[in-house]
């Protein structure tokens, strides 16, 4: 149960049921499509991109809570952020979540995302916490295809 | 309950059921997916290794001639099974999927034209579905599909609409996978038939739950998987009736199929022969045949007295859990529960019970129509087999309430 525990944190089941920036975003200027064919999660990332910087960014879509409360917590930490800088981010985060579960975690670089920590102990659910970030990736790198976790 | 029914027995025959996971005891949840394995089934394996390999139909010497007649005395066992006419009218390939591929390629590809159509059910599995999909554009044929009601049955009167005489092929679930539902399928044959149309039976789900005799439900085709009848992975069958089998064209080439082989023109191998290219998988086939005569000695019938009675159990403990949505709730059922509970998605609930050891499917089972009908993009599914308890649906039943915890529910 310690394991579960560390997947399932009051700040993810927070973001779960409340997530942050959910929705269209009237003034976007990019989207993109994230699909995970094996489980069904399905969800849109919006940005506003202006003056070289994510101006603002949303999400909407349906997904398990891992999926969901990842969405919510990327928005809330790529608002703001230069497009490279948001890359670097997904990088970090992508590192953090498919090492080995004893590997240190970087809490200054993540802030609140170190909270995804507790996936590595299930390596099912990687692909959950990696799904928005592999949409937003893309739609700041500008890929016409879907994100797909595959 | 029959005195010869003893469950202690059974679960000790299953050696994996003694596992533990995560510190838990195992509780396997999820035998629509695949089965757990019998001792005789795993020695049968490494006794045909270790003993007894060698290829079949080929050699003159002592191990061929002994692995092609255990190899066909397999084929006349899982024929008596299923009590097909002619043990010739079993065909050996990989798996259900491979089965119904081989009656849309072979089959329907020689005998399907432009504006024909095949009929299906909202019930079926990708694999029933597909295959038909892909011969449809191929020969400009139509799909049609008969709906549900909301409880998850088949519609006997929208099935009878959509019979008409540009209908080839009838394709349809024993058993539905996703929700348990049990297809009418001799009713289904008999009004098919009436229109000309031949009748493809996915029995993945049949097979393993219910006695099966393809004379009495009268089908044209009927397919199923060795791994979910508590046999090895990568083993299957095709029954098909002797008449469609010789009159089909060869599936795939190679060894084993051919009659007599020249560059002037081959001529090919009667069936089952003929749809058997390469060296089979004689270890499967064999450990198939062990399960067969495993699942006879527990006895069909017991199999299905047991289950029935476990399900009722199970449907009315889960049914108390507030917030519990029960998804498919025919009146005929194999053994399947498919449930939501609140807002909890399904994944988070699969993830949770496996840290109590308890081992579910969560999430579309292949069947994306149905969850569709239902709108909601997963369910959690319990698939129960002949060795679980009612003590291990009230290990489900707390481990839900522990969900339900998790989520402030």
């Amino acid at each position: 149960m310690t394991e579960l525990r560390e997947l399932y944190q009051q700040i993810i089941l927070d973001h779960n049921k409340n997530p942050r920036n959910f929705g269209k975003l009237p003034e976007a200027n990019r989207m993109q499509e994230g699909h995970n064919p094996l489980c069904g999660d399905h969800l849109q990332i919006y940005l506003h991109v202006a003056d070289e910087r994510i101006a603002d960014i949303s999400f909407d879509g349906s997904g398990c809570a891992i999926s969901k409360a990842s969405a919510s917590l990327m928005t809330a930490a790529l608002k703001g952020k230069r497009p490279d800088e948001a890359v670097e981010l997904f990088e970090q985060f992508q590192q953090m979540v498919t090492a080995e579960p004893d590997a240190p975690v970087d809490h200054q670089a993540l802030g609140k995302m170190a909270v995804f920590a507790g996936v590595r102990e299930f390596p099912m659910r990687v692909k959950c916490a990696t799904l928005a970030w592999h949409a937003a990736k893309a739609a700041i790198e500008q890929d016409p295809s879907p994100a797909s976790t595959e | 309950m029959t005195a010869s029914f003893d469950i202690a027995k059974i679960r000790r025959d299953f050696p994996v059921l003694g596992e533990k996971i995560r510190g838990k005891d195992l509780v396997y949840f999820d035998n629509g997916a695949t089965t757990q394995k019998p001792l005789t089934v795993i020695y049968a394996l490494q006794r045909y290794y270790a003993r007894e390999n060698a290829n079949i139909h080929r050699g003159v010497h002592f191990l061929s001639q002994q692995a092609t007649f255990a190899y066909e005395r397999a084929r006349g066992r899982v024929g008596q099974f299923i009590n097909a006419r002619e043990s010739s009218e079993v065909v050996f390939v990989r798996g259900t999927t491979e089965a119904l591929n081989l009656v849309a390629h072979s089959y329907g590809r020689s005998q399907l034209g432009p504006d024909d159509e095949i009929i299906v059910s909202q019930l079926e599995h990708h694999s029933n579905i597909v295959p038909w999909q892909l011969l449809c554009e191929e020969k400009g044929a139509r799909l049609r599909v008969v709906p549900i009601s909301d409880t998850g049955e088949f519609l006997f009167d929208e099935y009878e609409k959509l019979l008409t005489e540009r209908t080839r092929i009838v394709a349809i679930a024993h058993a539905s996978n996703a929700l348990g539902t049990i297809l009418p399928v001799k009713e289904i044959a008999a009004l098919a038939h009436q229109h000309g149309a031949v009748v493809v039976v996915d029995g993945a789900q049949g097979v393993p739950h219910l006695p099966v005799d393809v004379q009495d439900l009268d089908c044209d085709f009927y397919a199923f998987s060795g791994h979910k009848l508590f046999g090895p992975t990568g083993i299957g069958v095709l029954y098909g009736k002797q008449a469609l089998l010789h009159a089909m064209p060869p599936y795939e080439g190679g060894g084993s199929m051919i009659e007599k082989v020249s560059f002037a023109g081959t001529t090919y191998a009667p069936p089952p022969m003929r749809f058997e290219a390469g060296t089979p998988h004689i270890a499967g086939v064999t450990g198939l045949e062990t399960a067969i005569d495993y699942v006879n000695s527990v006895g069909k019938e017991q199999v299905a007295a047991y289950e029935a009675d476990l399900l009722a159990y199970a449907d009315a403990a889960l049914a108390d859990i507030p917030g519990l949505r029960l998804i498919g709730t025919a009146r005929e059922r194999v053994a399947v529960i498919s449930f939501t509970l609140g807002d909890i998605h399904p994944h988070d609930i699969g993830t949770i019970l496996d840290a109590e050891g308890i081992a579910v499917r969560a999430g579309h089972h292949c069947a994306q129509p149905t969850m569709q009908f239902y709108q909601v993009p997963a369910t959690v599914r319990a698939s129960l087999a002949f060795y679980n308890t009612r003590a291990e649906i009230d290990a489900l039943v707390a481990a839900l309430h522990k969900v339900k915890k998790v989520f402030g529910g």
